[in-house]
């Protein structure tokens, strides 16, 4: 396990343009073989073209893409080891499963009982086991799937791409599916690499992700490293629900740090501040790090969880609005400074949810690492 | 729901489909009918046809002359079709992958001989083959471009250029029907080639196929509903096409229209005229209903 990981696919200093429009602008990142690797992103950021690239339908502007160690330059997709998913999934319509499956395989010059075998296994793999004949307007959205993930499984590539594979799936079966994606890769050991704009799809799926913004990395890390430690605003809003505030920086030590925000309030972390900074910095607290303090019981709870000097990590507010969405009831409240702040509380026990009501006067905090300061 | 109501209701359904099987009534079956009883008929006198449920017409509309005359139309319309198919599916597929940009020019230059009269662009087609045409100049310039640097060279020329013979055959037959019927083959072809998902020619090329085999095992099979269309919405006019084999054809080549149009005008024999032209309205019925006999390609959303 010390072993440095190997990459499978380096995307060198790759820029794309459509005409005046840059897709991609000069990412350069490296995909490990084995890995579930996620590339997350609004829409139009760029990481569709991404994936393309990889797969050899968009040629690069600059730069260089390398698949196992081999310059893809001038390898047109159908002589490129990575095979694709594609979002509408391309089932040809007019072959049933097995000769879909078997398309590939055949050009490929694999002959008779072998073809059959490998797709009896491929579909196995994918639990279409016995749906050989069936044609593709005879099934599912979610069967035609399988039938994309089977014939591009079959052919053993080096890569599997992915292009928003859940997107057209209702939300059950995206649940579903998120798992199964996640067991499939890890049966068959090939690298994935998929594209999406779902962060729960991203964040329970991947082994590393990249978020992708304005055609730029925004940020390389796994998921709870993502969530937890965002690397800038981008980031920390899109991946999760999020407070943001601007704030100035009145104390910084290797072990602690102060922010004073006007929105918020005074912000105590227990940790310093890394990287090159003005005094202008932002805080992100995360909606469900913010603890509500149930009428009465306020001083109590405070106490307990004191680990900020007096006056820091608190606030005062007022209930401007409440969601309750069953596990968790999501609250909207204007703070005393005007500023408003989202705050979510688990509903432990049955009548949780009765605790606040509209307009309830309502003090809360939260604990010294909670906090995220953003530099950018 | 509006649809329900609307079907719902009788009056306004009346209200448009009456006009329109008025029209099919007075326009198409009316005509029709007639041209039918005609067809049982015999001349009496210079003007006057009884219908005497004679089927005269019909054996000797089914002579060997008359045969070989539908034979060789038919030959005639499948290699236009042929020919029709062939460079329309490639023009289609040219449209189909052509920019954004381009694309609506291209389907305008498709559109633009449509409304342009036929004889017009017939006699500029003419102007086009003749022995003093355009093609026939370019060719003898060449020909006399050759010739003058073989002799710059200090070869022998070659003889003097004698213009080839392109109008007033066969081939100028089914040149002139290439022309005309083109667009019928090229916009449900495109009309096809459009809808068709990209992801599945992408999705075979990924899987390793090449561009030859992408088009024979994915494209053409998905356009199959548009090929047919286009070969039927070809083949039937190229069928009973009059004009062409009339001005552009030889003595040799006159289709089966080119019979029929001379029994109404020049023999005045109405009746024979008509059967000839129901056993051409017989065939292309055939035609038709061989080809809503076919399998329909099912389709994925």
């Amino acid at each position: 396990m010390t072993d440095a990981p190997k990459p499978i696919i380096q995307i060198q200093n790759v820029t794309k343009r459509f005409g005046k429009m840059t897709a991609v602008d000069n990412v350069s990142l490296d995909i490990n073989a084995g890995e579930f690797f996620v590339l997350l992103g609004p829409s139009g950021c760029g990481k569709t073209t991404l994936l393309r690239m990889i797969a050899g339908f968009e040629l690069p502007t600059e730069g260089r893409i390398l698949i196992d160690g081999q310059n893809m330059a001038g390898i047109p997709p159908n002589k490129r080891p990575v095979n694709m998913v594609f979002q509408s999934y391309a089932v040809f319509p007019h072959m049933s499963v097995a000769d879909n499956v078997a398309y590939g395989l055949k050009i490929a010059g694999v002959k008779g009982r072998e073809v059959q075998d490998r797709v009896t296994e491929a579909l196995e793999l994918v639990k279409l086991g016995g749906f050989e004949t069936r044609m593709p307007d005879q099934m599912s959205g979610g069967q035609r799937q399988r039938v994309a993930l089977a014939r591009s499984l079959v052919m053993r590539p080096k890569v599997l791409l992915l292009d928003e594979p859940l997107s057209a799936l209702d939300a059950k079966l995206r649940a579903q599916m998120q798992f199964e994606l996640s067991e499939l890769q890890e049966k068959v050991g090939i690298t994935f690499v998929t594209v999406t704009h779902d962060q729960d799809e991203a964040l329970s799926m991947a082994c590393r992700i990249g978020v992708i913004n304005k055609g730029e990395v925004a940020q390389l890390a796994t998921p709870s490293d993502l969530y937890e430690y965002p690397a800038n605003r981008f980031v920390a809003d899109f991946v999760g629900s999020v407070n943001i505030f601007e704030g100035k920086l009145t104390l910084d030590e290797p072990d602690r740090a102060a922010v004073d925000c006007p929105g918020l309030g005074k912000v105590y972390l227990n940790h310093g501040v890394t990287g090159p900074h003005g005094a202008d910095i932002w805080v992100a607290l995360r909606p469900e790090k913010i603890y509500l303090h149930v009428p009465g019981e306020g001083k109590a709870v405070k106490a307990a969880a004191q680990d900020a000097p007096d006056g820091y990590n608190f606030a005062r507010g007022r209930i401007k609005g409440m969601s309750y969405l069953g596990d968790i009831t999501l609250f909207e409240i204007e703070l005393e400074t005007g500023a408003r702040i989202r705050v979510s509380r688990p509903n432990l026990s049955r009548r949780d949810q009765e605790d606040f009501t509209w307009d309830d006067k309502v003090s809360m905090h939260w604990r010294a690492d909670s906090p995220v300061v953003l530099l950018g | 729901m509006a649809e329900q109501d609307w079907k719902a209701s009788k009056t306004s359904f009346a209200a448009v489909s009456v006009p329109t099987l008025l029209w099919v009534v007075i326009f198409f079956i009316v005509p029709m009918a007639i041209v039918w009883l005609y067809s049982f008929g015999e001349n009496r006198g210079l003007t006057e046809i009884a219908i005497s449920g004679t089927l005269d017409n019909y054996k000797r509309a089914t002579e060997w002359l008359y045969l070989t005359i539908f034979g060789k139309s038919f030959a005639v319309a499948a290699l236009v079709t042929l020919i029709c198919l062939i460079v329309g599916f490639s023009v289609a597929m040219a449209i189909t992958f052509a920019s954004e940009k381009w694309r609506p020019w291209l389907l305008l230059g498709i559109m633009l001989p449509f409304w342009t009269n036929l004889l017009i662009r017939t006699y500029a087609l003419m102007m086009l083959l003749g022995t003093q045409g355009f093609a026939n100049k370019g060719l003898g310039a060449l020909w006399e471009g050759t010739s003058w640097i073989k002799t710059l060279v200090g070869l022998q020329p070659l003889p003097t250029w004698e213009p080839v013979q392109l109008l007033f055959n066969n081939f100028a037959v089914v040149f002139g029907l290439v022309y005309v019927h083109l667009p019928f083959m090229v916009l449900p072809l495109y009309a096809a080639l459009d809808r068709l998902d990209r992801s599945l020619i992408e999705a075979s090329l990924d899987l390793g196929a090449g561009h030859f085999r992408t088009i024979m095992r994915i494209v053409v099979p998905l356009a199959a509903p548009g090929i047919v269309a286009g070969v039927m919405i070809t083949l039937i006019p190229a069928l009973g096409a009059y004009l062409t084999p009339d001005l552009m054809g030889g003595t040799d080549s006159q289709m089966i229209a080119n019979v029929i149009e001379r029994q109404f005008k020049k023999a005045n024999d109405w009746p024979f005229g008509a059967a000839l032209s129901f056993l051409l309205i017989y065939a292309m019925f055939a035609l038709i209903a061989i080809q809503s006999m076919r399998r329909k390609v099912p389709e994925v959303h």
